[in-house]
């Protein structure tokens, strides 16, 4: 004990005291941030039980906000021709139902099963044409171009979604999420469907070619990492500003410090 | 305890008035005495610290050894993957820092533990002498003496003005930097046209594909480049002035002024993508509040009141490009811009 | 005329100093440096550091010169990054991306390069507050702590000219910004920009001339100033810490050779080998994510390196127009409106003027202020100068919100908080932060200060609580030895000097000028103990025990 507080006076007990304590909320946000990866949910072909099923569940789950006939309310937008792309992106990825209100709906843990959320969305998809969930086929990563797809990411998507795909801010309080672990089809759906805030980019808009090239391109820098090492959350020179003037000097003031002390 | 002067600067005693002043100090005790050091009175301990050094200089030899094995045989030209990338950058890196770092701790450890630690002291001199000084007036006048200079003002006056000329060419000679060998009204004139013009297309960025009004619906964002960019002569400069958001919204919803009513199509409205503040592309579109927010500094602008600035640093609307349907249903320019897009400029005016 | 008595050495060794020596006077110089004394203190060491990343810049710089090519022509990329291929770019985007896949260590060598340089100007930073809050720059140091701003300055323009050469989406919008910027100054803006561009933004021009800059001339005048600001800290020898034994008249510490020149180069290794790990372990700057520069997108978080983030910042908290006002003015002239955008202007010179301006007439302001002219080689301890503490604490808190609100978004988004309300309250924070800083510095310097006396006066509390025979507790104080008590007592301490009538006994208004703000920064001051207190002190402590135990045995 005594040992213990005769270092705590020693000049480099504040800085590793410092470091530590900044290793330790780092590793916390980290984790706190890593964000569980939805699973994508296999497509199946829609019969009229599957509708009959999901209209039973959207009584039940979605009526309050949707309305009974799906026709919108006070505190939910009609939902007649958003198609079943739109119902498997929000519920897919956990936004719907929604835990409260706020500026948008976040993802969060998913809360049906893959063919609960397959029958609602024949369901909707049965009130209103409108964009359906993508195929294999459109998905296959295989097929797309990942340098046109990083060419059209970078002029449609990269100014909210950053360039790295991070995440960015949006206006009072709403954010466009980081792309990171988003499953290929739901990269998909969001584009067709433009979900919360985000635009709609249509098949006129990106075609559905150039969208398996945008998710090809995310898969693959998603599958590269980084080339130079740690990317301190590729978040641009703000994170590397802060590393250099928190552990970059950190460092070399624990040294500067061992120099010039004298030894026992 | 008992009063250990508290209290506020007017009372406690600690705190002086700025009037009364302090006369007497504490004597200078001199430098504290020398403390030895371990291996100072302990034999062993100086071997101890030598071995240190030497284990620590070894530690060098090792990470240069490592840095060439990691460059020759973790890297190889061509196609290497990044995580290979990463593994070959990381090596290099603890390669050269230990080869570094052993070299300058075992040095910093030799010199604080082996060399002496005894404090020495030096005095300060003078900085200036007066005797210096006098020194050099003296022959600072001697030479202005001997070369006349005061003697003999046309001399002086006439150099003062050929120094004060001789420089001006070298400025001048900068005139060129401007590459296009525009005249100065041709330079700000430029900024007030783009490449759009009536009856140009409006085309996708970057393939450059035209667009029916019908591809428009609402919510979308189309990210808009005038047709034949791709083809023009300095593409970037053209693409920095002529680029567009093409967003539809419900007629309803949008508030238009007097003179702008056939701008749009059905609510298909076509904004330059320059900010008006320092001119980052402005192309965060909320399909909902129908906001356009700049990523560099959040200047946010209200799509249904003709982009009208709502927040952030921007001092005025973006210029709205008036769009039409042509006989194909292709969506076509009505005209230029009305107005300069990007930031405002000295000659802007209104 | 042969000379029979001069030295001939006998070694080999000896025979090539004495050549050399014979030539070009070593002797002089190792006579004047081998045992100059320089003092020993860690925070002495930032500049140090600043030096050496220099040095690693030069290192890393020549050696991505050999790979670099600074054209704006465009080409195909074909090299070995996939989601890049068959992109058109410029040449300088494309041998940046080369260095990276397809050098072996050049991608290590441009992280050296840019981790170096961020590195760079935060030891300027660092070493300059140093300066500061210790009052280093005071009388006969005043030029160097201008040519160290200027210094500061050419450091973000090396960084500047650098952050934009590899011509990606990132440094391109920065670019615009910078276009943006000038385009604002009115009059020239517009044709300074055309020039600079040579041409419309961004034109083909750009890269090429700031490569020029940021390879020769930037760096030569941060040689030239570096062997200047070197050569007078040599005049001058280093200054030193207050303590028992140190003086104004002398420098306490060790000589170059060996302990000195040992740690000093031995530190050299230390921050290579810091940097190599950094840059080893740390990605920075992956321009392969941003992709090559086109006028169209823009990717969210985009920013500038950290140094230039306190312009970005104040660009960000400007609002451009409040209600129905608009701060871009038309001013109608004859010929046609004109038009002077404030929007831009004011944060653009103003905040990062005024904090040079302050920062470089500093030592003058408080020379006369406090009409000391005389030479200072003594630090002092930042709380015994609370009026120049606080106004650094206020400058670094002004520099503080600006920087901040250079990552408004990232703050936003990563504690979950509104975008405007970060612009809202930094916008507050900008004009009411560095007051409160200033006030709560100077404060707590104040009772650092009275905590000082205390403990002079009547000891440091040692922890023991000793019982007196009546059964009364009291702390056991330990008085202090004459080291420490010097080191508390000897500072230099400022006090108000009210307007001083001149040789004609006239008080000009200037010199009521100074006398006010005399008043305001010295009117609360806490006096070094002088030994007439210290022996009243004591007298009075015997006393104060027996009050001491008196209350004791009343409260049972």
């Amino acid at each position: 004990m005594k040992a213990l507080s005769k270092k705590r006076r020693h000049p480099l007990a504040a800085v590793a005291l410092l470091l530590f304590g900044l290793l330790i909320t780092g590793s916390l946000y980290t984790a706190a941030g890593s964000i569980s990866e939805a699973k994508a949910a296999d497509t199946t072909t829609a019969s009229q039980s599957d509708v009959d099923e999901g209209g039973k569940l959207f009584v039940a789950n979605c009526a309050t906000c949707h309305g009974m006939n799906a026709e919108g309310t006070n505190s939910g937008p009609s939902l007649i021709g958003v198609g079943a792309a739109s119902v498997d992106f929000q519920v897919g990825t956990g936004r719907m139902p929604m835990q409260m209100q706020g500026p948008q709906a976040q993802a969060k843990p998913v809360q049906f099963t893959d063919e609960q959320i397959s029958q609602l969305a024949a369901f909707v998809a049965s009130l209103g044409a409108g964009p359906a969930i993508p195929d294999e086929e459109s998905l296959d990563t295989t097929k797309g171009d990942a340098a046109h797809g990083g060419t059209v990411f970078r002029v449609n998507c990269a100014m909210c979604h950053n360039a790295a795909a991070a995440g960015g801010a949006l206006t009072r309080g709403k954010f466009a999420p980081t792309l990171a672990g988003v499953s290929e089809k739901h990269i998909y759906e969001a584009m067709v469907t433009g979900p919360q805030n985000m635009p709609v980019f249509n098949d006129s808009n990106i075609t559905p070619d150039e969208k398996r090239d945008v998710v090809t391109f995310l898969k693959t820098i998603e599958a590269n990492g980084s080339a130079g090492g740690v990317a301190l959350g590729s978040l641009g020179p703000v994170a590397e500003g802060l590393f250099v003037w928190t552990a970059g000097l950190g460092i070399i003031i624990a040294f500067t410090i061992w120099l010039t002390s004298r030894p026992s | 305890m008992g009063d250990h002067s508290h209290g506020s600067p007017e009372n406690s005693g600690t705190v002086a008035k700025a009037d009364d002043v302090a006369q007497d100090r504490f004597p200078d005790p001199g430098l504290p005495p020398h403390r030895p050091r371990l291996a100072d009175r302990d034999p062993r301990a100086a071997k101890r610290h030598e071995r240190q050094v030497a284990l620590l200089f070894t530690i060098s030899i090792i990470g240069t050894l490592f840095f060439f094995v990691s460059y020759f045989v973790l890297g190889h030209l061509g196609d290497m993957t990044f995580a290979e990338l990463r593994v070959q950058n990381a090596a290099l890196g603890l390669g050269t820092a230990f080869a570094m770092l052993g070299i300058g701790v075992g040095i910093v450890h030799w010199a604080k533990t082996l060399m002496p630690d005894h404090e020495l002291v030096e005095s300060r001199h003078e900085i200036r002498t007066e005797a210096d000084r006098q020194d050099a007036v003296e022959i600072v006048d001697t030479i202005i003496e001997e070369s006349g200079i005061k003697r003999r003002p046309l001399i002086r006056n006439s150099l003062i003005g050929a120094i004060a000329l001789a420089p001006i060419p070298a400025i001048f000679m900068f005139r060129d930097l401007e590459r296009s060998g525009k005249t100065a009204g041709e330079m700000v004139e430029q900024l007030r046209h783009t490449m759009w013009d009536t009856g140009v297309r409006l085309t996708r960025d970057p393939s450059g594909t035209p667009i029916k009004a019908s591809d428009v619906q609402i919510g979308s964002a189309f990210h808009v480049i005038p047709e034949g960019l791709n083809e023009a002569e300095d593409v970037l400069n053209e693409k920095a002035k002529a680029v567009v958001l093409l967003m539809r919204m419900d007629p309803q919803e949008m508030n238009i002024s007097e003179g702008r009513e056939d701008w749009n199509v059905d609510g298909i409205v076509a904004y330059s993508k320059i900010c008006t503040h320092v001119g980052c592309p402005i192309a965060l579109y909320e399909q909902h509040t129908h906001h356009l927010l700049c990523p560099c500094h959040q200047s946010t602008f209200d799509l249904a009141n003709e982009c009208k600035v709502v927040f952030g640093p921007a001092g005025h609307a973006l210029p709205q490009l008036p769009i039409m349907v042509d006989a194909e249903g292709y969506l076509v320019a009505r005209s230029d811009f009305h107005e300069p897009v990007g930031p405002a400029y000295w000659e802007r005016g209104q | 005329m042969a000379t029979t008595n001069e030295y001939t050495p006998s070694t080999a060794t000896g025979r090539l100093a004495n050549f050399v020596d014979t030539r070009v006077g070593a002797s002089t110089i190792v006579k004047e440096f081998g045992r100059k004394i320089f003092p020993d203190h860690w925070s002495f060491m930032f500049g140090e550091v600043a030096l050496y990343t220099f040095v690693l810049l030069l290192l890393s710089g020549t050696f991505l010169t050999f790979f670099f090519d600074p054209s704006m022509a465009h080409v195909v990329y074909e090299g070995s990054y996939v989601p890049l291929k068959g992109i058109g770019m410029s040449t300088a985007m494309a041998s940046t991306l080369d260095i990276s896949f397809d050098v072996r260590g050049g991608l290590f060598m441009r992280q050296v390069h840019h981790w170096s340089a961020l590195l760079f100007v935060a030891s300027l930073s660092v070493h300059m507050l140093r300066v500061f809050f210790t009052g280093a720059f005071r009388r006969p140091r005043e030029l160097n702590w201008v040519v160290g701003g200027v210094l500061l300055i050419m450091g973000l323009a090396a960084g500047f000219t650098g952050y934009s050469l590899p011509d990606d989406l990132l440094s391109g919008n920065g670019l615009r910004i910078i276009d943006g910027v000038m385009k604002a100054l009115p009059v020239v803006g517009t044709y300074l920009s055309m020039f600079f561009f040579g041409g419309e933004f961004p034109g083909e021009h750009v890269i090429p001339r700031l490569y020029s800059l940021h390879i020769m001339i930037v760096p030569a005048v941060i040689i030239l100033l570096l062997v200047i600001h070197l050569f007078m800290v040599v005049t001058h020898k280093h200054t030193q810490y207050p303590g028992p034994g140190r003086t104004n008249d002398n420098v306490v510490g060790f000589p170059v050779g060996p302990v000195y020149a040992a740690k000093a180069g031995g530190f050299f290794f230390i921050v290579f080998g810091i940097v190599a790990f950094i840059s080893g372990i740390f990605q920075i700057n992956p321009v392969w994510n941003y992709g090559p520069y086109d006028p169209s997108p823009v990717s969210a978080g985009t920013q500038p390196d950290w140094y230039i983030g306190f312009v970005d910042g104040a660009l960000r908290l400007m609002p451009g127009v409040l209600g129905d006002f608009s701060f871009v003015w038309n001013i109608p002239f004859p010929w046609g409106d004109n038009s002077l955008v404030l929007s831009v202007l004011l944060p653009a010179l103003v905040p990062a003027g005024a904090l040079f301006t302050v920062m470089f007439a500093w030592p003058w302001i408080e020379r006369w202020v406090t009409k000391d002219n005389r030479e200072h080689h003594l630090l002092d301890r930042p709380r015994n100068a609370p009026f120049r503490t606080a106004m650094g604490a206020a400058g670094v808190v002004f520099y503080c919100v600006m920087w901040a609100a250079a990552s408004s978004d990232l703050i936003a988004t990563h504690f979950h908080v509104a975008l405007n309300d970060v612009t809202y309250w930094l916008r507050a924070l900008f004009f009411v932060g560095p007051l409160v800083a200033f006030w709560l510095t100077r404060r707590i310097c104040l009772s650092l200060q009275r905590k000082d006396r205390e403990i002079v006066l009547h000891g440091r509390e040692a922890g023991i609580i000793q019982m007196s025979p009546e059964g009364g507790f009291s702390e056991k104080h330990e008085e202090v030895d004459v080291y420490k008590r010097y080191l508390l007592t000897n500072f230099n301490d400022n006090q108000y000097i009210p307007a001083q009538p001149d040789a004609a006994g006239h008080i000009s208004r200037k010199e009521k000028r100074r006398a006010k703000i005399s008043k305001f920064f010295f009117e609360d001051r806490v006096a070094p103990v002088t030994p007439s207190e210290l022996a009243a002190a004591k007298a009075a402590h015997g006393h104060h025990e027996v009050e001491g135990e008196k209350q004791d045995s009343i409260e049972k």
